[in-house]
Protein backbone atom coordinates (compact mmCIF):
# COMPACT_ATOMS: atom_id res chain seq x y z
CA UNK A 1 0.00 0.00 0.00
CA UNK A 2 1.37 3.49 -0.93
CA UNK A 3 1.47 6.66 0.62
CA UNK A 4 -0.81 7.84 -1.49
CA UNK A 5 -3.45 5.13 -0.78
CA UNK A 6 -3.21 5.08 3.29
CA UNK A 7 -3.54 8.86 2.82
CA UNK A 8 -6.94 8.15 0.81
CA UNK A 9 -8.21 5.54 3.25
CA UNK A 10 -7.75 8.20 6.33
CA UNK A 11 -9.06 11.23 4.90
CA UNK A 12 -11.95 10.56 3.01
CA UNK A 13 -13.25 12.07 -0.21
CA UNK A 14 -13.99 15.82 0.28
CA UNK A 15 -12.43 15.90 3.79
CA UNK A 16 -10.01 19.22 3.14
CA UNK A 17 -12.51 20.96 0.52
CA UNK A 18 -15.29 21.36 3.30
CA UNK A 19 -15.90 24.56 4.83
CA UNK A 20 -17.37 23.15 8.15
CA UNK A 21 -14.15 20.64 8.80
CA UNK A 22 -12.16 23.95 7.87
CA UNK A 23 -13.73 26.16 10.87
CA UNK A 24 -13.81 22.98 13.03
CA UNK A 25 -10.36 22.34 12.65
CA UNK A 26 -9.57 25.77 13.65
CA UNK A 27 -11.67 26.56 16.18
CA UNK A 28 -11.00 22.60 17.58
CA UNK A 29 -7.11 23.35 18.09
CA UNK A 30 -7.22 27.02 19.39
CA UNK A 31 -9.97 25.50 22.19
CA UNK A 32 -8.03 22.41 22.94
CA UNK A 33 -5.04 23.86 24.08
CA UNK A 34 -6.59 26.39 26.17
CA UNK A 35 -8.46 23.79 27.62
CA UNK A 36 -5.56 21.48 27.69
CA UNK A 37 -3.41 24.50 29.75
CA UNK A 38 -6.62 25.39 31.70
CA UNK A 39 -6.86 22.18 32.76
CA UNK A 40 -3.04 21.51 34.02
CA UNK A 41 -3.55 23.95 36.76
CA UNK A 42 -7.56 22.70 37.35
CA UNK A 43 -6.03 19.47 38.01
CA UNK A 44 -2.75 21.09 40.40
CA UNK A 45 -5.03 22.77 42.38
CA UNK A 46 -7.79 20.09 43.00
CA UNK A 47 -10.50 21.59 40.97
CA UNK A 48 -11.47 18.88 38.79
CA UNK A 49 -14.72 19.44 40.64
CA UNK A 50 -15.64 23.05 40.48
CA UNK A 51 -14.53 22.57 36.55
CA UNK A 52 -16.99 19.89 36.28
CA UNK A 53 -19.80 21.67 38.34
CA UNK A 54 -19.46 24.65 35.81
CA UNK A 55 -19.92 22.16 32.83
CA UNK A 56 -23.09 21.37 34.94
CA UNK A 57 -24.58 24.94 35.04
CA UNK A 58 -23.06 25.71 31.16
CA UNK A 59 -25.45 22.83 30.17
CA UNK A 60 -28.66 24.80 31.76
CA UNK A 61 -27.58 27.86 30.14
CA UNK A 62 -27.04 26.54 26.88
CA UNK A 63 -30.38 25.19 26.99
CA UNK A 64 -32.32 28.24 28.19
CA UNK A 65 -30.32 30.34 25.33
CA UNK A 66 -31.41 27.80 22.64
CA UNK A 67 -34.73 28.01 24.16
CA UNK A 68 -34.77 31.89 24.01
CA UNK A 69 -33.19 31.42 19.90
CA UNK A 70 -29.70 32.96 20.99
CA UNK A 71 -26.39 30.98 19.94
CA UNK A 72 -25.55 28.21 22.54
CA UNK A 73 -21.88 29.77 23.64
CA UNK A 74 -23.69 33.06 25.30
CA UNK A 75 -25.34 30.80 27.27
CA UNK A 76 -22.71 28.57 28.29
CA UNK A 77 -20.68 31.61 28.86
CA UNK A 78 -23.07 33.37 31.25
CA UNK A 79 -24.07 30.89 33.42
CA UNK A 80 -20.15 29.68 33.61
CA UNK A 81 -19.14 32.51 34.39
CA UNK A 82 -22.42 33.33 36.90
CA UNK A 83 -21.47 30.16 38.53
CA UNK A 84 -17.84 30.50 38.69
CA UNK A 85 -18.33 34.34 40.17
CA UNK A 86 -21.06 32.54 42.86
CA UNK A 87 -18.78 29.66 43.62
CA UNK A 88 -16.27 32.11 44.69
CA UNK A 89 -18.46 33.81 46.84
CA UNK A 90 -19.77 30.98 48.77
CA UNK A 91 -16.19 28.92 48.82
CA UNK A 92 -17.80 25.98 47.13
CA UNK A 93 -14.44 24.60 46.13
CA UNK A 94 -13.78 24.28 49.87
CA UNK A 95 -14.50 20.78 50.73
CA UNK A 96 -17.29 21.34 53.47
CA UNK A 97 -19.71 23.37 50.80
CA UNK A 98 -19.25 20.68 47.59
CA UNK A 99 -21.39 18.15 48.77
CA UNK A 100 -24.39 20.30 49.45
CA UNK A 101 -23.74 22.22 45.71
CA UNK A 102 -23.52 18.66 44.12
CA UNK A 103 -27.19 17.81 45.43
CA UNK A 104 -28.82 20.32 45.08
CA UNK A 105 -27.76 23.20 43.01
CA UNK A 106 -26.29 21.41 40.02
CA UNK A 107 -29.41 18.54 40.37
CA UNK A 108 -31.65 21.70 39.83
CA UNK A 109 -29.50 23.62 36.68
CA UNK A 110 -29.93 19.77 34.94
CA UNK A 111 -33.56 19.67 35.99
CA UNK A 112 -33.74 23.17 34.59
CA UNK A 113 -31.66 22.38 31.29
CA UNK A 114 -34.04 19.22 30.59
CA UNK A 115 -37.15 21.48 31.14
CA UNK A 116 -35.44 23.89 28.59
CA UNK A 117 -34.19 21.38 25.85
CA UNK A 118 -38.23 20.07 26.08
CA UNK A 119 -39.61 23.39 25.48
CA UNK A 120 -37.20 24.45 23.08
CA UNK A 121 -37.05 21.30 20.83
CA UNK A 122 -41.07 21.39 21.25
CA UNK A 123 -41.74 24.94 19.84
CA UNK A 124 -39.12 24.93 16.87
CA UNK A 125 -38.52 22.38 13.80
CA UNK A 126 -34.93 21.34 14.72
CA UNK A 127 -33.56 18.00 15.06
CA UNK A 128 -31.10 17.45 17.46
CA UNK A 129 -30.62 20.24 19.51
CA UNK A 130 -30.65 18.30 22.50
CA UNK A 131 -28.28 16.44 21.48
CA UNK A 132 -25.84 19.61 20.22
CA UNK A 133 -26.37 21.32 23.66
CA UNK A 134 -25.42 17.67 25.37
CA UNK A 135 -22.97 16.48 23.21
CA UNK A 136 -21.35 19.34 21.10
CA UNK A 137 -21.41 19.38 17.23
CA UNK A 138 -17.84 20.95 15.68
CA UNK A 139 -19.67 20.50 12.29
CA UNK A 140 -22.49 22.95 13.31
CA UNK A 141 -20.10 25.97 14.38
CA UNK A 142 -21.44 28.86 12.80
CA UNK A 143 -18.61 30.73 11.19
CA UNK A 144 -20.16 34.23 12.28
CA UNK A 145 -19.43 33.07 16.11
CA UNK A 146 -15.62 31.87 15.50
CA UNK A 147 -13.95 34.75 15.96
CA UNK A 148 -15.81 35.12 19.12
CA UNK A 149 -14.56 31.56 20.05
CA UNK A 150 -11.12 32.56 19.03
CA UNK A 151 -11.16 35.36 20.87
CA UNK A 152 -12.42 34.14 24.09
CA UNK A 153 -10.07 30.88 23.85
CA UNK A 154 -7.09 33.52 23.52
CA UNK A 155 -8.02 35.67 26.41
CA UNK A 156 -8.87 32.51 29.12
CA UNK A 157 -5.83 31.07 28.09
CA UNK A 158 -3.67 34.34 28.30
CA UNK A 159 -5.15 34.97 32.04
CA UNK A 160 -3.74 31.33 33.11
CA UNK A 161 -0.04 32.32 31.39
CA UNK A 162 0.16 35.22 33.15
CA UNK A 163 -1.54 33.79 36.34
CA UNK A 164 0.96 30.98 36.01
CA UNK A 165 3.67 31.09 38.67
CA UNK A 166 1.42 32.59 41.34
CA UNK A 167 -0.89 29.71 40.46
CA UNK A 168 2.02 27.41 41.33
CA UNK A 169 3.31 28.60 44.39
CA UNK A 170 -0.30 29.17 45.89
CA UNK A 171 -0.90 25.66 45.32
CA UNK A 172 2.69 24.92 46.82
CA UNK A 173 1.44 26.69 49.62
CA UNK A 174 -1.29 29.54 49.87
CA UNK A 175 0.34 31.21 52.98
CA UNK A 176 4.41 31.64 51.49
CA UNK A 177 2.40 33.33 48.68
CA UNK A 178 0.09 35.78 50.96
CA UNK A 179 3.37 36.17 53.09
CA UNK A 180 4.82 37.35 49.89
CA UNK A 181 2.47 39.73 49.25
CA UNK A 182 0.30 37.18 46.35
CA UNK A 183 -3.53 38.54 45.99
CA UNK A 184 -4.07 34.83 46.52
CA UNK A 185 -7.96 35.23 46.55
CA UNK A 186 -8.17 37.65 43.49
CA UNK A 187 -5.90 35.17 41.98
CA UNK A 188 -8.21 32.64 42.89
CA UNK A 189 -11.14 34.41 41.53
CA UNK A 190 -9.53 35.40 38.21
CA UNK A 191 -8.38 31.82 37.56
CA UNK A 192 -11.95 30.38 38.47
CA UNK A 193 -13.41 32.81 35.18
CA UNK A 194 -10.52 31.86 32.91
CA UNK A 195 -11.71 27.96 33.79
CA UNK A 196 -15.57 29.27 33.52
CA UNK A 197 -14.66 30.79 30.08
CA UNK A 198 -12.68 27.65 29.24
CA UNK A 199 -15.56 25.58 29.91
CA UNK A 200 -18.02 27.05 27.81
CA UNK A 201 -15.91 26.93 25.03
CA UNK A 202 -15.27 22.83 24.94
CA UNK A 203 -18.87 22.72 25.75
CA UNK A 204 -19.38 24.39 22.11
CA UNK A 205 -17.24 21.73 20.47
CA UNK A 206 -17.53 18.52 22.38
CA UNK A 207 -20.43 19.47 24.72
CA UNK A 208 -21.60 20.61 27.74
CA UNK A 209 -21.90 16.96 29.20
CA UNK A 210 -18.37 16.44 27.73
CA UNK A 211 -16.32 19.45 28.17
CA UNK A 212 -14.68 18.58 31.68
CA UNK A 213 -13.12 15.40 29.28
CA UNK A 214 -11.12 17.81 27.05
CA UNK A 215 -10.15 20.11 30.56
CA UNK A 216 -9.16 17.24 32.60
CA UNK A 217 -8.52 14.42 30.30
CA UNK A 218 -5.29 15.74 28.14
CA UNK A 219 -3.74 17.61 31.68
CA UNK A 220 -4.22 14.26 33.54
CA UNK A 221 -2.44 12.23 31.20
CA UNK A 222 -0.16 15.13 30.80
CA UNK A 223 1.10 15.15 34.55
CA UNK A 224 1.55 11.33 34.81
CA UNK A 225 4.50 11.64 31.70
CA UNK A 226 5.90 14.64 32.80
CA UNK A 227 7.46 15.89 35.72
CA UNK A 228 7.85 20.25 35.01
CA UNK A 229 5.35 22.69 34.51
CA UNK A 230 5.94 23.86 31.43
CA UNK A 231 6.21 20.42 29.50
CA UNK A 232 2.95 19.36 31.29
CA UNK A 233 1.51 22.24 29.46
CA UNK A 234 3.23 21.53 26.20
CA UNK A 235 2.37 17.71 26.54
CA UNK A 236 -1.28 18.50 27.74
CA UNK A 237 -1.78 20.91 24.81
CA UNK A 238 -0.13 18.55 22.38
CA UNK A 239 -2.53 15.40 23.69
CA UNK A 240 -5.74 17.77 23.46
CA UNK A 241 -5.19 19.21 20.11
CA UNK A 242 -4.07 15.36 18.34
CA UNK A 243 -7.13 13.97 20.00
CA UNK A 244 -9.53 16.89 18.87
CA UNK A 245 -8.09 16.45 14.98
CA UNK A 246 -8.27 12.80 15.09
CA UNK A 247 -11.42 13.13 16.37
CA UNK A 248 -12.52 15.24 13.10
CA UNK A 249 -11.12 12.80 10.92
CA UNK A 250 -12.68 9.91 12.59
CA UNK A 251 -16.12 11.37 12.97
CA UNK A 252 -15.93 13.14 9.13
CA UNK A 253 -14.70 9.32 7.92
CA UNK A 254 -17.40 7.58 9.82
CA UNK A 255 -20.33 9.17 7.56
CA UNK A 256 -18.89 6.25 4.95
CA UNK A 257 -19.47 3.53 7.81
CA UNK A 258 -22.21 1.26 8.40
CA UNK A 259 -25.74 2.59 8.87
CA UNK A 260 -24.09 4.40 6.02
CA UNK A 261 -25.04 8.04 5.41
CA UNK A 262 -25.15 9.09 9.40
CA UNK A 263 -21.95 10.20 10.95
CA UNK A 264 -21.34 9.45 14.47
CA UNK A 265 -20.83 12.04 16.81
CA UNK A 266 -17.29 14.17 16.85
CA UNK A 267 -17.29 13.85 20.82
CA UNK A 268 -17.61 10.12 21.39
CA UNK A 269 -14.00 10.04 19.03
CA UNK A 270 -12.65 12.89 20.89
CA UNK A 271 -13.43 11.71 24.55
CA UNK A 272 -12.27 7.96 23.57
CA UNK A 273 -9.32 8.73 22.90
CA UNK A 274 -8.82 11.00 25.32
CA UNK A 275 -9.66 8.64 28.11
CA UNK A 276 -7.48 6.04 25.47
CA UNK A 277 -4.69 7.87 26.56
CA UNK A 278 -4.92 8.33 29.81
CA UNK A 279 -5.23 4.29 30.55
CA UNK A 280 -2.53 3.93 28.24
CA UNK A 281 0.03 6.29 30.46
CA UNK A 282 -1.88 4.95 33.58
CA UNK A 283 -0.76 1.32 32.91
CA UNK A 284 2.77 2.30 31.78
CA UNK A 285 3.41 4.75 34.76
CA UNK A 286 2.09 2.06 37.40
CA UNK A 287 5.12 -0.74 35.98
CA UNK A 288 7.37 2.38 36.47
CA UNK A 289 6.21 3.87 39.88
CA UNK A 290 6.77 -0.09 41.06
CA UNK A 291 10.42 -0.22 39.79
CA UNK A 292 11.19 3.35 40.94
CA UNK A 293 10.24 2.51 44.56
CA UNK A 294 12.36 -0.80 44.57
CA UNK A 295 15.29 1.33 43.42
CA UNK A 296 14.38 3.77 46.59
CA UNK A 297 14.79 0.80 48.56
CA UNK A 298 18.26 -0.27 47.66
CA UNK A 299 19.73 3.17 47.93
CA UNK A 300 18.50 3.74 51.34
CA UNK A 301 19.78 0.17 52.41
CA UNK A 302 22.99 1.14 50.85
CA UNK A 303 23.28 4.66 52.15
CA UNK A 304 22.53 4.87 55.78
CA UNK A 305 22.23 8.88 55.42
CA UNK B 1 16.42 49.59 69.04
CA UNK B 2 19.51 49.49 66.46
CA UNK B 3 20.75 46.47 65.37
CA UNK B 4 17.75 45.04 65.61
CA UNK B 5 16.22 43.06 62.75
CA UNK B 6 12.80 42.02 64.26
CA UNK B 7 10.75 43.65 67.16
CA UNK B 8 7.10 42.32 68.52
CA UNK B 9 6.13 45.13 70.95
CA UNK B 10 3.09 44.36 73.54
CA UNK B 11 1.64 42.07 71.24
CA UNK B 12 -1.99 40.78 71.74
CA UNK B 13 -3.97 38.40 69.62
CA UNK B 14 -7.74 37.68 70.08
CA UNK B 15 -9.69 34.86 67.73
CA UNK B 16 -13.11 34.48 67.84
CA UNK B 17 -13.24 36.06 71.18
CA UNK B 18 -10.40 33.74 72.78
CA UNK B 19 -7.36 35.06 73.85
CA UNK B 20 -4.48 33.59 71.82
CA UNK B 21 -1.14 35.74 72.84
CA UNK B 22 -0.96 38.18 75.56
CA UNK B 23 1.63 40.78 75.98
CA UNK B 24 4.04 39.05 74.09
CA UNK B 25 7.38 41.38 73.46
CA UNK B 26 10.98 40.13 71.99
CA UNK B 27 13.36 41.29 69.38
CA UNK B 28 16.15 39.22 67.52
CA UNK B 29 19.11 40.68 66.40
CA UNK B 30 21.09 39.51 62.82
CA UNK B 31 22.43 36.14 63.25
CA UNK B 32 20.90 34.93 65.90
CA UNK B 33 19.21 31.80 66.22
CA UNK B 34 16.36 31.50 68.73
CA UNK B 35 14.13 28.81 69.10
CA UNK B 36 10.35 29.42 69.61
CA UNK B 37 9.48 26.44 71.71
CA UNK B 38 6.34 25.54 73.65
CA UNK B 39 4.03 22.69 73.61
CA UNK B 40 1.26 22.26 70.73
CA UNK B 41 -1.41 24.62 70.60
CA UNK B 42 0.65 27.36 72.67
CA UNK B 43 0.40 29.94 69.72
CA UNK B 44 3.25 29.22 67.90
CA UNK B 45 2.04 28.86 64.27
CA UNK B 46 -0.06 31.81 65.50
CA UNK B 47 2.77 34.05 66.58
CA UNK B 48 4.93 33.13 62.88
CA UNK B 49 1.82 34.54 61.40
CA UNK B 50 2.22 37.87 63.25
CA UNK B 51 5.34 38.30 61.90
CA UNK B 52 4.53 37.36 58.63
CA UNK B 53 1.64 39.94 58.20
CA UNK B 54 -0.89 37.03 57.59
CA UNK B 55 -2.55 37.54 60.81
CA UNK B 56 -3.68 40.83 62.13
CA UNK B 57 -3.02 42.09 65.78
CA UNK B 58 -4.94 43.15 68.49
CA UNK B 59 -2.78 45.34 70.06
CA UNK B 60 0.75 45.83 69.87
CA UNK B 61 3.29 46.59 67.61
CA UNK B 62 5.38 44.33 64.95
CA UNK B 63 8.76 46.55 63.63
CA UNK B 64 11.26 44.96 60.95
CA UNK B 65 14.31 46.45 60.56
CA UNK B 66 12.97 49.37 62.91
CA UNK B 67 9.65 50.01 60.42
CA UNK B 68 6.06 48.24 60.69
CA UNK B 69 5.54 45.25 59.13
CA UNK B 70 4.23 45.48 55.50
CA UNK B 71 3.20 42.90 52.98
CA UNK B 72 5.41 41.17 50.53
CA UNK B 73 8.82 41.63 52.98
CA UNK B 74 11.52 40.66 50.94
CA UNK B 75 13.99 40.55 54.41
CA UNK B 76 11.51 37.71 55.87
CA UNK B 77 11.56 34.26 54.48
CA UNK B 78 9.20 31.71 55.50
CA UNK B 79 9.12 27.80 55.73
CA UNK B 80 5.78 26.27 56.73
CA UNK B 81 4.54 23.48 58.60
CA UNK B 82 4.66 19.84 56.27
CA UNK B 83 2.92 21.07 53.64
CA UNK B 84 0.42 18.25 51.69
CA UNK B 85 2.02 17.94 48.50
CA UNK B 86 0.15 15.46 46.23
CA UNK B 87 2.71 13.38 44.09
CA UNK B 88 0.41 14.94 40.94
CA UNK B 89 1.87 18.38 41.75
CA UNK B 90 3.92 19.44 38.47
CA UNK B 91 6.84 21.03 40.25
CA UNK B 92 10.39 19.59 40.78
CA UNK B 93 12.80 19.95 43.47
CA UNK B 94 14.34 22.87 41.20
CA UNK B 95 11.13 24.61 39.76
CA UNK B 96 10.37 24.77 43.48
CA UNK B 97 13.37 26.51 44.65
CA UNK B 98 13.04 28.52 41.42
CA UNK B 99 9.51 29.67 42.74
CA UNK B 100 11.38 31.27 45.62
CA UNK B 101 12.95 33.69 43.39
CA UNK B 102 9.91 34.85 41.76
CA UNK B 103 6.98 32.87 42.34
CA UNK B 104 4.49 35.97 43.16
CA UNK B 105 5.36 37.71 40.23
CA UNK B 106 2.79 37.86 36.99
CA UNK B 107 3.69 37.10 33.99
CA UNK B 108 6.43 34.54 31.82
CA UNK B 109 10.18 34.36 31.88
CA UNK B 110 12.32 32.78 30.07
CA UNK B 111 14.76 30.50 31.15
CA UNK B 112 18.42 31.66 32.25
CA UNK B 113 21.34 30.07 32.66
CA UNK B 114 22.31 32.32 35.79
CA UNK B 115 19.19 31.07 37.14
CA UNK B 116 19.82 27.64 37.00
CA UNK B 117 22.86 28.26 38.54
CA UNK B 118 21.65 29.60 40.94
CA UNK B 119 19.26 27.28 42.51
CA UNK B 120 21.70 24.40 41.52
CA UNK B 121 24.13 26.34 44.15
CA UNK B 122 21.32 26.60 46.23
CA UNK B 123 20.03 23.07 46.55
CA UNK B 124 23.76 22.17 46.81
CA UNK B 125 23.45 24.39 50.01
CA UNK B 126 21.28 22.61 51.58
CA UNK B 127 22.02 18.94 50.37
CA UNK B 128 19.65 18.46 48.46
CA UNK B 129 21.35 18.39 45.00
CA UNK B 130 20.93 14.73 44.39
CA UNK B 131 17.09 15.03 43.87
CA UNK B 132 16.84 17.96 42.00
CA UNK B 133 14.90 17.17 39.44
CA UNK B 134 12.58 14.62 41.01
CA UNK B 135 8.94 15.80 41.88
CA UNK B 136 8.74 17.34 45.30
CA UNK B 137 5.76 15.27 46.17
CA UNK B 138 8.02 12.32 45.86
CA UNK B 139 9.94 13.25 48.38
CA UNK B 140 10.16 12.14 51.96
CA UNK B 141 9.01 14.61 54.86
CA UNK B 142 12.77 15.48 55.91
CA UNK B 143 14.02 15.90 52.05
CA UNK B 144 10.65 17.88 51.36
CA UNK B 145 11.97 20.47 54.32
CA UNK B 146 15.39 21.03 52.97
CA UNK B 147 13.44 21.57 49.37
CA UNK B 148 11.49 24.37 51.00
CA UNK B 149 14.33 26.03 53.09
CA UNK B 150 16.32 26.30 50.04
CA UNK B 151 12.78 27.95 48.37
CA UNK B 152 12.81 30.59 51.25
CA UNK B 153 16.50 31.01 51.96
CA UNK B 154 17.17 31.74 47.80
CA UNK B 155 15.76 35.58 47.94
CA UNK B 156 17.99 36.14 50.40
CA UNK B 157 16.59 37.16 53.34
CA UNK B 158 17.51 38.02 56.29
CA UNK B 159 14.95 36.64 58.75
CA UNK B 160 13.80 32.77 58.11
CA UNK B 161 11.13 31.74 60.31
CA UNK B 162 10.43 28.06 59.98
CA UNK B 163 6.98 26.38 61.59
CA UNK B 164 7.74 23.31 62.94
CA UNK B 165 10.71 22.10 60.31
CA UNK B 166 11.56 18.70 62.64
CA UNK B 167 7.87 17.65 63.23
CA UNK B 168 7.53 13.99 61.98
CA UNK B 169 10.95 13.78 61.10
CA UNK B 170 13.10 10.52 61.98
CA UNK B 171 16.00 11.62 64.19
CA UNK B 172 18.69 11.37 61.11
CA UNK B 173 16.81 13.73 58.97
CA UNK B 174 16.08 15.66 62.24
CA UNK B 175 19.62 16.50 62.73
CA UNK B 176 20.40 17.06 59.40
CA UNK B 177 18.02 20.16 59.45
CA UNK B 178 19.14 21.30 62.29
CA UNK B 179 23.04 21.41 60.77
CA UNK B 180 21.78 22.51 57.50
CA UNK B 181 20.26 25.82 59.65
CA UNK B 182 23.37 26.29 61.86
CA UNK B 183 25.47 26.41 58.99
CA UNK B 184 23.47 28.57 57.02
CA UNK B 185 22.98 31.09 59.60
CA UNK B 186 26.33 31.59 60.63
CA UNK B 187 27.71 32.19 57.29
CA UNK B 188 25.19 34.14 55.95
CA UNK B 189 24.28 36.05 59.15
CA UNK B 190 20.79 34.77 58.74
CA UNK B 191 18.93 35.27 61.95
CA UNK B 192 17.03 32.14 62.29
CA UNK B 193 13.85 31.50 64.45
CA UNK B 194 12.17 27.86 64.71
CA UNK B 195 9.37 26.81 66.37
CA UNK B 196 9.18 23.52 67.68
CA UNK B 197 7.75 21.47 70.24
CA UNK B 198 11.13 20.31 71.60
CA UNK B 199 13.56 21.69 72.16
CA UNK B 200 16.35 19.05 73.09
CA UNK B 201 17.19 18.50 68.98
CA UNK B 202 18.19 22.49 69.03
CA UNK B 203 20.07 22.69 72.06
CA UNK B 204 23.88 23.02 70.26
CA UNK B 205 22.14 25.06 67.82
CA UNK B 206 20.17 27.64 69.62
CA UNK B 207 21.28 31.07 71.28
CA UNK B 208 18.21 32.27 72.49
CA UNK B 209 14.92 30.86 73.62
CA UNK B 210 11.41 32.08 73.12
CA UNK B 211 9.14 29.60 75.58
CA UNK B 212 5.30 29.99 74.53
CA UNK B 213 2.85 28.57 77.05
CA UNK B 214 -0.49 29.76 77.72
CA UNK B 215 -0.69 32.72 75.47
CA UNK B 216 2.35 34.52 76.98
CA UNK B 217 6.14 33.88 76.34
CA UNK B 218 9.30 34.26 78.61
CA UNK B 219 12.35 34.84 76.49
CA UNK B 220 16.11 34.95 77.19
CA UNK B 221 18.95 32.25 77.30
CA UNK B 222 17.98 28.83 77.36
CA UNK B 223 19.19 28.53 80.71
CA UNK B 224 17.73 31.71 81.74
CA UNK B 225 13.89 30.51 80.57
CA UNK B 226 14.03 26.74 81.16
CA UNK B 227 14.37 27.27 85.13
CA UNK B 228 11.24 25.67 86.77
CA UNK B 229 10.25 29.10 88.87
CA UNK B 230 10.46 30.35 84.99
CA UNK B 231 7.76 27.77 83.17
CA UNK B 232 5.89 27.22 86.18
CA UNK B 233 4.93 31.10 86.14
CA UNK B 234 4.12 31.08 82.57
CA UNK B 235 1.99 27.50 82.94
CA UNK B 236 0.13 28.90 85.88
CA UNK B 237 0.88 25.74 87.37
CA UNK B 238 3.65 23.90 88.83
CA UNK B 239 5.97 22.63 86.30
CA UNK B 240 9.71 20.46 87.09
CA UNK B 241 12.61 21.14 84.33
CA UNK B 242 14.50 17.33 84.90
CA UNK B 243 17.38 17.05 83.30
CA UNK B 244 18.78 13.35 81.82
CA UNK B 245 21.62 12.28 80.17
CA UNK B 246 22.18 16.09 78.85
CA UNK B 247 18.15 15.83 77.18
CA UNK B 248 15.70 18.38 79.24
CA UNK B 249 11.99 17.21 80.36
CA UNK B 250 9.69 19.45 81.18
CA UNK B 251 7.24 17.64 83.10
CA UNK B 252 3.82 19.21 84.23
CA UNK B 253 2.26 17.26 87.61
CA UNK B 254 -0.93 17.91 89.29
CA UNK B 255 0.07 18.45 92.72
CA UNK B 256 3.61 18.46 91.82
CA UNK B 257 6.54 16.14 91.58
CA UNK B 258 7.33 15.78 94.70
CA UNK B 259 4.53 14.31 95.74
CA UNK B 260 4.01 10.38 95.74
CA UNK B 261 4.73 7.67 92.95
CA UNK B 262 1.18 7.52 91.97
CA UNK B 263 1.15 11.45 90.76
CA UNK B 264 4.00 10.51 88.36
CA UNK B 265 1.72 8.78 86.10
CA UNK B 266 -0.44 11.71 85.83
CA UNK B 267 2.67 13.02 84.85
CA UNK B 268 2.60 14.44 81.28
CA UNK B 269 6.30 15.87 79.43
CA UNK B 270 4.76 18.95 77.78
CA UNK B 271 7.59 20.67 76.27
Amino acid sequence: MTVGHLFRYVFEPGFFASGPVHVALAVGTVIAITSAVVGVFTVTRGQSFAGHSLADIATTGGAGAFLIGLNQFWGYLAFGVGAAAFMEMIGVQRRRGRDVATGVVLGAGLGLAALFLYLGTQNSSTTGASFTILFGSMFVITSSTVPVLITSALLALATVLVLARVLLLSSLSPDIAAARGVPVRAVGAAYLMALAVSVALSAVIIGAVLSTALLIGPAATALRVTKGPVRAMAVAAGIGVVATWLGIVLAYDSFYWPPAGRGWPVSFFVVTLIVGGYLVTYLRRGDRREAAAEALDEEQVCSPA
Amino acid sequence: MRGELLRLDGVDVRLGGREILRDVSFAIRPGEFTGLIGPNGAGKTTLLRVILGLQPVTRGAVLIDGAARVARHASVGYVPQKLAIEPDMPLRVKDVVSLGLDGHKFGLRLPSRARRELVSDMLTAVGAQRYASARVGELSGGEQQRVMIAHALISRPRLLLLDEPLANLDISSEQGIVSVLARLARAEGIAVLLSAHDMNPLMPVMDRIVYVAGGRVAVGRTDEVVQPEVLSRLYGQHVDVIRVHGRILVVAGAEGVDDTEADAEDASVVG
